[in-house]
């Protein structure tokens, strides 16, 4: 296999963290865009979309295709409605003081974990993947279910897109997250709109965690790597910035499978992370996120 | 003098407790002080200076690794390590603060986590150094102070009391300074303390420092007094587990860093023998004092009945 041939594998790779990336990373800048939350259990949010699409797809009887269809429905409405309580529960009681919802999400982290822990067990589990279809390239074959999950991301942040500049609610949240208290007296209620969109970057967060689950096994302790890589992401694309997060979605997502397949992923991980760090430092805004704040 | 009068007392009744105590609590108490230590370092950050970090493992594992390194590599032993620990401590904490607290509130979360977690990377890059999540057991003919073998049960809670109360006055004597208040000062208003001419940046940086040379010492201690380094120490774990100890004791308060550090311990260790669920108490105990003792047990005494409390 030539190197075009082995880049081009390395591209494919990297444009399916990408795919996954972009959704969990889209979820938590929604978070942190609309509530200036930082979300420190998004990556257990993701974690509980895997073990739970375990579950569904475990329980359900028939092909394993119908299985997944569920798991993919049900999974991230389940873990929507974990987030939405939550959020009612404890974020609200804490009136979104930063500091405060901090150490509350890194309580949510530890027992989502130890739920997971109790309840799926220690040990890593496959989920099969709904089919198994290899498409040949010229040089080499490669996974259609891979391919899928591409698209399926695409599909889903375009969906997420029109959602946001199309829709009423949309409407609703972008009007929150410029003015809570103009939004407010214009009668919207933005206690709910809280929730809502808790609950939406959590389910984002789950809805990849399914889309990978097939790729990756599930495990209790799988949130951590997609938490900070999406870290990462909102950071470099500026915080609270959705256009900023798919582009560095893209670029990193792609970097890193690239990375990873020539060099060290831990080298790999050992640079971004320093790179995000002084990013954060000398350029609080991004690299492609306006000077707001 | 009142400010000094409990922290003498805890000494005097933690040094009282080597004659009474049995072998099991004593070696726990020695690894509660030392992490006590670490925690106060915390609290000189976060409780004073109003400094949310989410790196201080880097700097426990700063000294950790520069008193282990050169233990294992060089040969050097337990005195001359746990300056090296300090120092360690100490250094990783100024080039830290140096960038990171061009920083504020969010941002210096985030920065501080991400450099301890490239810190830990690399420990683990280095597996063939630093032998990774595996660690490094100490040998104890390099784990003495002279006459002293801290590997025996009573030197090393000594040493270990002698730590902690070092930290303790110190801690205690710097809140009540001039420059403990300023410290106060920046973490109550930081755009006032501009106006009358203190400059912020420098303020936390010292402060950032003096909480580094803390976790740095702790570290150090920790892996003389018990032998083993190891990557465990820097993952983000243990930055997380100070900032619950200060939180559970009282942020901003000179005993709450040890009544937490100590209280977490033993609940932790009582729970593991009811359930195995010792995450769910960590993450409970996160919650409950969040929503309901934003500022601890010592903060909340001091609220309510004692406000001369230190």
């Amino acid at each position: 296999m030539g190197f075009g041939a082995f880049f081009l594998l390395a591209s494919l790779e990297g444009l399916v963290s990408a795919a996954v990336l972009a959704l969990t990373a889209a979820g938590l800048s929604l978070v942190f865009g609309v509530m200036r939350v930082v979300n420190v259990a998004h990556g257990e949010f993701f974690m509980l979309g895997a073990v739970l699409a375990s579950f569904v797809t475990s329980f359900l009887p028939g092909p394993p295709a119908l299985g997944f269809l569920a798991a993919l429905v049900i999974a991230p409405c389940l873990v929507a409605t974990i987030a939405a309580l939550s959020d009612r529960l404890i974020l609200k009681r804490l009136n979104y003081d930063p500091d405060a919802t901090i150490v509350a999400t890194i309580g949510l982290l530890y027992i989502f974990q130890q739920a997971a822990l109790s309840f799926y067990g220690p040990e890593a589990r496959p989920v099969p993947a709904p089919f198994s279809i290899r498409v040949q390239l010229p040089w080499f074959g490669y996974s259609g279910y891979k391919l899928a999950v591409i698209a399926a991301a695409v599909v889903v942040l375009a969906g997420l897109w029109l959602f946001l500049t199309r829709t009423r609610a949309g409407l609703v949240m972008r009007a929150t997250q410029i003015d809570r208290e103009t939004a407010t007296a214009f009668g919207i209620d933005t206690g709910r709109v809280y929730a809502g969109v808790f609950a939406l970057g959590a389910g984002l967060a789950a809805l990849a965690a399914v889309l990978i689950v097939p790729i990756q096994q599930a495990h209790y302790l799988m949130g951590h790597d997609p938490l900070l890589l999406s870290f990462i992401t909102v950071i470099i694309g500026g915080l609270g910035s959705l256009r900023g997060t798919l582009v560095a979605a893209l670029v990193i997502g792609l970097s890193d499978g690239i990375i990873s397949v020539f060099f060290s992923p831990t080298l790999a991980k050992i640079i971004a992370t320093l790179l995000v760090a002084l990013v954060l430092v000398f350029r609080p805004q991004g690299l492609f996120g306006g000077a707001k704040t | 003098m009142r400010d000094f009068a409990l922290p003498a007392a805890l000494i005097a009744v933690l040094w009282a407790a080597t004659m009474v105590l049995p072998a099991y609590h004593e070696g726990n108490l020695a690894r509660i002080m030392l992490l006590a230590t670490y925690a106060m370092g915390y609290n000189i950050a976060f409780g004073y200076t109003g400094l949310l970090s989410l790196g201080h493992a880097l700097f426990f594992g700063a000294g950790m690794y520069a008193a282990g390194l050169a233990a294992e590599y060089g040969g050097v032993p337990a005195g001359p390590g746990l300056a090296l620990g300090l120092l360690g401590g100490g250094a990783m904490a100024l080039a830290v603060g140096l960038l990171a607290l061009r920083t504020t509130g969010v941002s210096f979360l985030i920065v501080t986590m991400m450099f301890a977690q490239a810190g830990y990377l690399t420990i683990l890059y280095y597996t063939p150094v630093t032998r990774g999540e595996e660690g490094i057991v100490l040998a104890s003919a390099l784990r003495r102070i002279g006459p002293l073998d801290l590997s025996a049960d009573d030197t090393r809670y000594l040493v270990a009391l002698a730590i902690f109360a070092a930290g303790l006055v110190v801690q205690a004597a710097l809140v009540r300074s001039r420059f403990g208040r300023v410290m106060v000062a920046m973490r109550e208003n930081e755009e006032r303390s501009r106006m009358l001419g203190y400059s912020p940046y420098r303020v936390k940086l010292i402060a950032l420092v003096i909480s580094g040379l803390y976790a740095g010492l702790a570290g150090a201690a920790y892996g003389l007094l018990f032998g083993y380094v190891g990557a465990g120490f820097a993952a983000i774990q243990n930055s997380i587990a100070p900032l619950l100890w200060v939180l559970l004791g009282g942020a901003g308060t000179v005993l709450g860093p040890f009544l937490g550090t100590a209280a977490m311990f033993y609940l932790t260790d009582l729970a593991s023998t009811i359930t195995t669920a010792t995450l769910m108490v960590t993450g409970v105990a996160l919650l409950i004092l969040v929503l309901f003792a934003p500022k601890g047990v010592l903060g909340t005494i001091r609220d309510r009945w004692a406000p001369w409390l230190p």
